[in-house]
This record gives C-alpha cells, sequence and structure tokens, in this order.
C-alpha cells in the first residue's frame, strides 16, 4: 500500500487560490516522503487508518474543493489557531473551520523577514504560510479569528491583517465571574461576524445541532483516547497525533464516522490481543504545547527509541476533546452561556492559576497507564515552560519519571533529544 | 576470561576502555576525525573477541557496523561515576557538546537528569573557542584563567555573543588572562545553576573532558558549595560506564 501513496497535486487549483505554485509543487512529493518513512513504515496499522491516509493524500487537493464548494455556496470558511475559537457558531452557519498551518520549518524564513526571530516556531510558520503563499487552507479562508493566548499571537494579529481579514476574540486571562461576562460578550461578537457572511442569523435549531455535531465529534475522540489507552496500545501514538490534527481541517460529521469506525477496529484489536507494540514498551504521555500538522518530530523521536506515546495532552490532543457542551439548553442566550462554560474548561497555561491542569495531567497519566511524562514546550512559550516547574514538582513528589523538552521545528537538535529521549527510556526501565 | 570494551564517540575525542576479570587492561583517546566509526573500528580490531557497547552521539552510527549495544552517556556515565565513587549521587559531565547533571538514589538508579538544550553554553566547545579567540591553548587558557589577580565578568553565555563580548573586552585593553578568567567563571556559573536545578547537598563528582581542568574544577567547586570529586582520569568515565554494562550484560 506504501507504494501507492501519494500527496495529490493540482497546480491548477492553487493558481486560482493565488498560491505561489512554483514553490509550492515541491510540496507534495516531500510531504509523501516523510508520510511514508514516519507513517507508512509503521508495523501492525489499524486497515481503518486508511481513511486518514487518504486525508493526507488530499489535504492540497480534494479537501480543498470541498471547502471551496462550501465557500461558493456563501457560508463562511473561518481559520483559527486555537481551540478557544468556538467552532459551534461556524458549523451552525454551515460553514467550514479549519485549524490553520502552523507546524513546518519550510515557511519560518519567509515569516522571519518581518518577525523578530525569537518567537514562538508556530506563529511564526503560520504567518510565514500566508506571506509565503503555500498554504491553500490560508489561500481559502473569508477571515481569521484569532485570540490573545499568548503575546505573539496578539501582536503578530495586527501584522497579519495587512494579508488577510484577521479578527481578535480577547480571552480572558482568570477564570473569575467578571471574566465569564466578558467572554460570554466575546462570544456573541464572534457569532454576529460568523452571521455576517452569510448574512443570515443562525437561530436556536441551527447552534443546536452544531453542539450536537460538535459533541459527536469530542466524543468520537474521547472514545479512540481510552481505547488508545489499552496496555499493549492496539494503535501508535504517531497514528493518534495524526488523526488528532486530522480533527481540525476535516468536515466533522463524516470525520466522527471514521474514527467511530476505528474504533471499532481498536475494539476488536483489543479483544484479539493485537497491538503495535509489546507490553513491556516504555508508555511515555506527552504534555504541553501543541503539535500542528505536520509537526510529527517528537512523537517520531519517542517511538523511533523503542517508547509509544500513549497520551497527548496538548491543544491538538486531550485539550480539544476532554469537554463536552450541555445539550439541554432552551434559548439561544442559554446555548452560548453552555458553551461559554465548556470553552472556559480548557485549562491553557495562559491563565492564572491554572492548577487544574497540573491536576487533569496528573488524572490522564493514570487514565492512560503510562509510565513517565515528557513535557514538550516549543521554543518561547514562556506560560507553557513556566508551568513546567509546577508540572515537574507535582510528578517529582510523585516518584513520576518526568522530563521537560523545549525545541521548535527544525532538525538540527534531533541527536540531542533521541539521546534525552533514549536516557529518559532508560530512567524508566532502571 | 572475556574482555568486556567501554567505547564513547564523542564529538571531540573516542574512548575506549577495556576490562577483564573486573580490573582494566587499557585505555585509549583519539581524535574523531571526519568518519568517527572508521576510528572505532580500528580501535576494536585489536580485540575481534571482546564485548563491546557503545555510547556517545556516534553509538547509532557504530551498531550499523559493528555487532554492538549501546547505551546513553546519560546511563554510561552514571555507572562510570558510581564504580569509582559508590557513594555518589549527583553527577556532573562537561563534554565537548554538551553537559549533563545526573542524579541518582542511594542504589545507584538515574532518578532525573538534566541536559543543556540546542546551545554550546557551558560546554568544551564554548570555552575553545574563547580560548581561540584570545590567542590560547585549551591548556594555557586554564592557566591563564588560574594565574589573574582580577574578575571581570561576562554577561553573555551565548557562545557567538560571548565572543564580541570578549573581543570587546580585549579592545578596551583588559589583561588576557583577566578574561580568560571571567570565561571560566561563567560557565562555572552556567554550570552550578544547572546542578542547583536537581539539587546538590553532598558531593558532586565531576566527568567529561572539561573536567581536565584545574581551575574549572576550583571555581564550580566554589560556585556550588560542595565537596567536588574528579577522578584521575574524567575523560574516560563514558567508555567506562560502556564496559561495566557490557560486564552486566554478558556476565
Amino acid at each position: 500500500m506504501s507504494g501507492d501513496f501519494q500527496v495529490k497535486s493540482d497546480p491548477e487549483l492553487w493558481e486560482k487560490l493565488g498560491m505561489d505554485v512554483p514553490r509550492f509543487s515541491g510540496m507534495p512529493t516531500m510531504l509523501t516522503n516523510a508520510y511514508k518513512c514516519m507513517f507508512l513504515a509503521q508495523r501492525g496499522r489499524p486497515a481503518a487508518m486508511a481513511y486518514f491516509d487518504g486525508m493526507i493524500e488530499n489535504i492540497h487537493t480534494g479537501r480543498i474543493e470541498e471547502i471551496l464548494a462550501v465557500k461558493e455556496s456563501g457560508k463562511p470558511v473561518i481559520g483559527t489557531f486555537c481551540v478557544y475559537v468556538p467552532e459551534e457558531l461556524i458549523v451552525a452557519a454551515g460553514g467550514v473551520c479549519i485549524g490553520l498551518c502552523g507546524g513546518a520549518q519550510g515557511s519560518i524564513a519567509d515569516a522571519e523577514k518581518i518577525l523578530p526571530r525569537n518567537i514562538c516556531p508556530m506563529v511564526k510558520s503560520a504567518f510565514g504560510f500566508k506571506i509565503g503563499k503555500i498554504c491553500p487552507y490560508f489561500q481559502t479562508v473569508d477571515l481569521v479569528y484569532g485570540e490573545t493566548t499568548c503575546d505573539a499571537k496578539k501582536k503578530t494579529w495586527e501584522l497579519l491583517d495587512r494579508y488577510v481579514p484577521t479578527h481578535v476574540m480577547e480571552i480572558p486571562q482568570m477564570k473569575r465571574e467578571r471574566d465569564k461576562k466578558l467572554w460570554m460578550e466575546e462570544v456573541k461578537d464572534f457569532k454576529t461576524a460568523v452571521d455576517k457572511i452569510s448574512g443570515i442569523e443562525t437561530d436556536f435549531h441551527a447552534v443546536a445541532a452544531a453542539i450536537e455535531t460538535i459533541n459527536a465529534k469530542r466524543a468520537a475522540l474521547q472514545r479512540l483516547n481510552s481505547l488508545r489507552h489499552h496496555t499493549p496500545s492496539p494503535i501508535s501514538g504517531k497514528d493518534m497525533l495524526l488523526i488528532e490534527q486530522i480533527a481540525f481541517y476535516d468536515e466533522p460529521v463524516r470525520y466522527a464516522k471514521m474514527v467511530h469506525e476505528l474504533c471499532d477496529e481498536l475494539a476488536q484489536r483489543v479483544r484479539d490481543g493485537i497491538a503495535v507494540a509489546p507490553a513491556s514498551t516504555p508508555r511515555i504521555l506527552v504534555s504541553g504545547t501543541p503539535m500542528a500538522l505536520p509537526n510529527w518530530k517528537m512523537h517520531h523521536i519517542i517511538e523511533s527509541s523503542g517508547a509509544i506515546v500513549v497520551n497527548e495532552e496538548s491543544c491538538i490532543g486531550t485539550r480539544y476533546y476532554k469537554d463536552l457542551i450541555d445539550e439541554g439548553s432552551v434559548s439561544v442566550d442559554q446555548q452560548l452561556e453552555r458553551l461559554t462554560e465548556r470553552y472556559m474548561k480548557i485549562d491553557c497555561s495562559c491563565f492564572t492559576p491554572n492548577d487544574e491542569r497540573i491536576d487533569q495531567v496528573l488524572k490522564e497519566y493514570g487514565d492512560s497507564g503510562a509510565e513517565g511524562i515528557i513535557d514538550y514546550c516549543l521554543q518561547f512559550c514562556h506560560t507553557y515552560n513556566i508551568e513546567a516547574v509546577k508540572l515537574r514538582e507535582a510528578c517529582e513528589s510523585r516518584g513520576i519519571p518526568f522530563m521537560s523538552i523545549e525545541t521548535d521545528y527544525s532538525p538540527d537538535d534531533a541527536g540531542q533529544l533521541q539521546t534525552r529521549v533514549e536516557a529518559f527510556i532508560e530512567q524508566i526501565r532502571g | 576470561m572475556t574482555m568486556q570494551i567501554g567505547i564513547d564517540l564523542g564529538s571531540r575525542t573516542i574512548k575506549t576502555v577495556a576490562l577483564k576479570g573486573g580490573s582494566m587492561l587499557s585505555r585509549t583517546v583519539v581524535e574523531s576525525g571526519f568518519e568517527p566509526h572508521h576510528q572505532a573500528l580500528k580501535l576494536l580490531a585489536r580485540h575481534p573477541k571482546a564485548r563491546v557497547v557503545a555510547t556517545g552521539y556516534g553509538r547509532h552510527l557504530m551498531q550499523q557496523h559493528a555487532e554492538l549495544d549501546v547505551i546513553t552517556e546519560i546511563k554510561a556515565h552514571a555507572l562510570g561515576a558510581r564504580h569509582l565513587f559508590p557513594e555518589c549521587r549527583t553527577i556532573l559531565d562537561v563534554g565537548g557538546q554538551d553537559c549533563k547533571v545526573i542524579q541518582l538514589n542511594a542504589s545507584g538508579r538515574i532518578m532525573s537528569f538534566q541536559m543543556n538544550d540546542k546551545c554550546a553554553a557551558g560546554t568544551g566547545r564554548f570555552l575553545e573557542m574563547m580560548a581561540v579567540t584570545l590567542g590560547f591553548g585549551l591548556e594555557a587558557f586554564g592557566q591563564a584563567a588560574a594565574k589573574a589577580e582580577v574578575e571581570t565578568s561576562i554577561n553573555s553565555m551565548c557562545a557567538v555573543f560571548a565572543e564580541s563580548e570578549v573581543i570587546s573586552l580585549k579592545n578596551r585593553g583588559v589583561p588576557p588572562e583577566e578574561i580568560a578568567r571571567s570565561v571560566h567563571l561563567a560557565v562555572a556559573s552556567r554550570l552550578s545553576a544547572m546542578v542547583a536545578k536537581i539539587g546538590c547537598d553532598d558531593h558532586l563528582v565531576f566527568t567529561g573532558g572539561v573536567a581536565n581542568s584545574p581551575i574549572m574544577a576550583q571555581l564550580l567547586e566554589r560556585a556550588l558549595g560542595v565537596p567536588l570529586l574528579v577522578p584521575a582520569d574524567p575523560s574516560i568515565i563514558g567508555a567506562l560506564g560502556a564496559a561495566l554494562h557490557a560486564k552486566t550484560k554478558y556476565a
């Protein structure tokens, strides 16, 4: 099967989107090769991964055409960079929410022509994708809805607005009653901005249906994650990360259905005792900052060193799907309030205090049968980096092996990271 | 009786230690050269029947070319240091391109470790670069630092910025001994901060090529405030640990 895999090209489509076609045309081959080596070369992958492989083959073509069809029907297509922006309200308007690209080294040089070098690689990568015109998703969106979860993003939106209309949602940094009020106002503004694109005000029924759709998608991921927690694991950490990344650009109803199909297969694997690695393989929980597509660096190093990743406590991971919205509302105002309450449970390190995150990491550590925690911090992400101090203390006081890693997208520290990961595995094995 | 060889393929040098019946038969230290595995294979060819364990940056490269096991430098230094100092709980290893602090429990098991991120600060390479900037050989660099009577402080620990800082000190007429001293002090303070993160309240074993410098050991001991134990031959501790691992593994 690996011989047939090919990330598809469509220069005509890319031309229509105003992309830098000569530059982008090398991308599908690069991605094909990386994907073959990191994903298809894995042993014992579940058959239902074929759908997700297909999502990668169509990442620059088929899925873009689907999104364009929605856009041409007058529905909103909105790019986001954070799990705090409520996608339910975009889905309620019949639109598409896309978590935009920001996980590749290749676009960073573009960004550094304008942005300072010493800021987060995810922000630089995303900005570079837009100004380099090398992301078909960025070229497709009506607008970008940013937020204020970190300084690098907040100030970059001001510059990004020159290239694509960029709105900003203010996310408070504490979780008191007065912060909830502000947040509710921001959610209402967001709904207005989304509805303005289609010109139709979404009503109670549309919002209710959208909440159900996204709840179902998150519930499917919860089911998948709990099956994956089985020892020995029926699926690799890399494949899990990939599925969690695809959640940010796939059509939610189809996606949930395909996740459930995979779950059925994994449940059967668990019953039959089929696993991707022996039960003795050291199990690692990865916590910390998000890994945007195609950032597979940390998982690849961990799983190439003889361990398996069994949980992602991350925005692209459990932070995205651990909470659902209460479906019992009777009015739009109540829906928005329940929605805000759900979003306020997300435990990003941009909040202070944020001790519930430490508890959540420890809970996931227990649930996943992990034997050690690697805290992954993107370079210059101060809030996660500082929060790692508390996380380390919590782990050390409980005898949980813990290691924090700060890195970016460049391959130049791969050797060092490999040594650290291998030593961590030696530490777990004793 | 089988011989065990530990081979440590570091960024600057390759070290080997050969053990037989628990005692050290020989040790070698050679430059890594451009293709380190050729050098290493030459060294190993002398003892074709020995059990070999490789460590260091080149360990996986070696695995592609010879029948052997690998362990990380962290485990190797822990095993080597513990062999020489059976009570030790904290080890600082400073090599050519990285530095690490390793914490052990009472029975010698690794409890945690710290390693520098992708940055040359606090490594042998950093000292080498600064020595070159000042026109010293490596040994003379340490001797000059030991002679200085006044301490100037260097603020930058980024190898690139520190170089500009050293050049500007030079051009202000600060004597080279004083600058050499300040470079050593800056490294000592960086390393002691790293040790403090893990904590060390007993004594510290100092290993790796940089531990060959008496002035570095002296400044570090002063910065840490705990006794520092330096093995007689600190460069080979990783290779010794690898050889010891071969011994337990194939016993």
